[in-house]
């Protein structure tokens, strides 16, 4: 069986759902509190969204010094998946396992709808499954949800096709340039059933843990 | 010793709420006005009689927490 961590840290909410989701795309995965300094086992681990510590001083800027980021970062230079959703994405980017940063959406609006995204780059550990060109139907759900890099290092792996929120080539999903850490702003875990409204995201999430039973091989 | 820590959004970077009080100030009539960025300031108390050492320290604080060096400049100044 594949094992994924879902990182809780105080604020997250998305853990319970990004580990439902996840079981639906063949994972045995299972949450990891943030204090937790030891991710022996897990072939892969995704931080999920919310407002980790509050998302005081910047989104993540407190997340980064967590515990358990000592050992994302170790899973990340093994070469094994790292997922961030929302919150979990700009964990990454404060963290400097992502180029970039996330600021304050266009409209200074907080975002909650579907929209639609287009797959630009299967070389990531989210997108692989996914044929180049499709698009697909995920809720966003964030304020600080513009993705920003000065360094142009950063590699948009989805795009949104409607520019909600300002992010820089519309990137909805960026990787690093192994591919294998992956952040993404809308949710793919809330379109994982139809009756959901869309199960979309399934494709990401199965990528995803193809790519963590692969690494596990 | 009293210490403020000014975080400046480098000027690359789009500040949309900058933007947004520049408009409401044009449309409450302050004509003009031709640009606002907003930051912000952090202020702390620290314990130390050397202000150059208490800068240093402070400074190591915005380089490991404070700022975001992808996006913000920071500027210390100790107060005494």
């Amino acid at each position: 069986m594949t094992r994924i961590g879902v990182v809780t840290f105080p604020g997250s909410n998305c853990e319970h759902d990004t580990v439902h989701a996840l079981g639906l795309a063949g994972a045995d995965a299972e949450l990891v509190w943030h204090r937790d300094t030891d991710l022996a086992g897990l072939d892969g681990v995704v931080l999920p969204g919310g407002f980790a510590h509050g998302d005081y001083l910047r989104p993540g800027a407190i997340a980064r010094f967590s515990p358990v980021m000592g050992e994302v970062a170790r899973l990340a230079d093994e070469g094994r998946p790292v997922l961030g959703v929302c919150n979990g994405f700009q964990i990454l980017c404060e963290a400097g396992l992502l180029p970039g940063a996330h600021i304050a959406n266009r409209d200074l609006a907080f975002i909650c709808r579907p929209v639609e995204v287009e797959v630009v780059d299967t070389g990531s550990v989210l997108t692989r499954a996914a044929e180049p060109g499709r698009r697909l139907r995920i809720p966003l759900n964030s304020y600080e949800g513009a993705w920003v890099d000065p360094t142009g290092e950063g590699r948009v792996v989805l795009r949104y096709t409607d520019d909600p929120n300002g992010s820089q080539d519309q990137a909805a999903a960026v990787a690093n340039q192994e591919g294998n850490v992956v952040g993404v702003m809308p949710h793919p875990e809330r379109a994982s059933e139809p009756i959901l409204g869309s199960d979309d995201g399934l494709v990401l999430l199965s990528g995803f843990v193809e790519a963590c039973r692969e690494v596990k091989v | 010793m009293k210490v403020t820590v000014n975080i400046v959004r480098r000027p690359d970077i789009a500040d949309p709420q900058g933007a947004t009080v520049a408009r409401a100030l044009r449309d409450l009539g302050h004509g003009a006005v031709r640009s606002v960025r907003v930051d912000r300031s952090i202020h702390l108390e620290v314990d130390g009689d050397d202000p150059d050492q208490v800068r240093a320290e402070v400074v190591r604080m915005c380089e490991e927490l404070l700022a975001n060096p992808v996006l913000e400049d920071f500027e210390v100044v100790v107060e005494g």
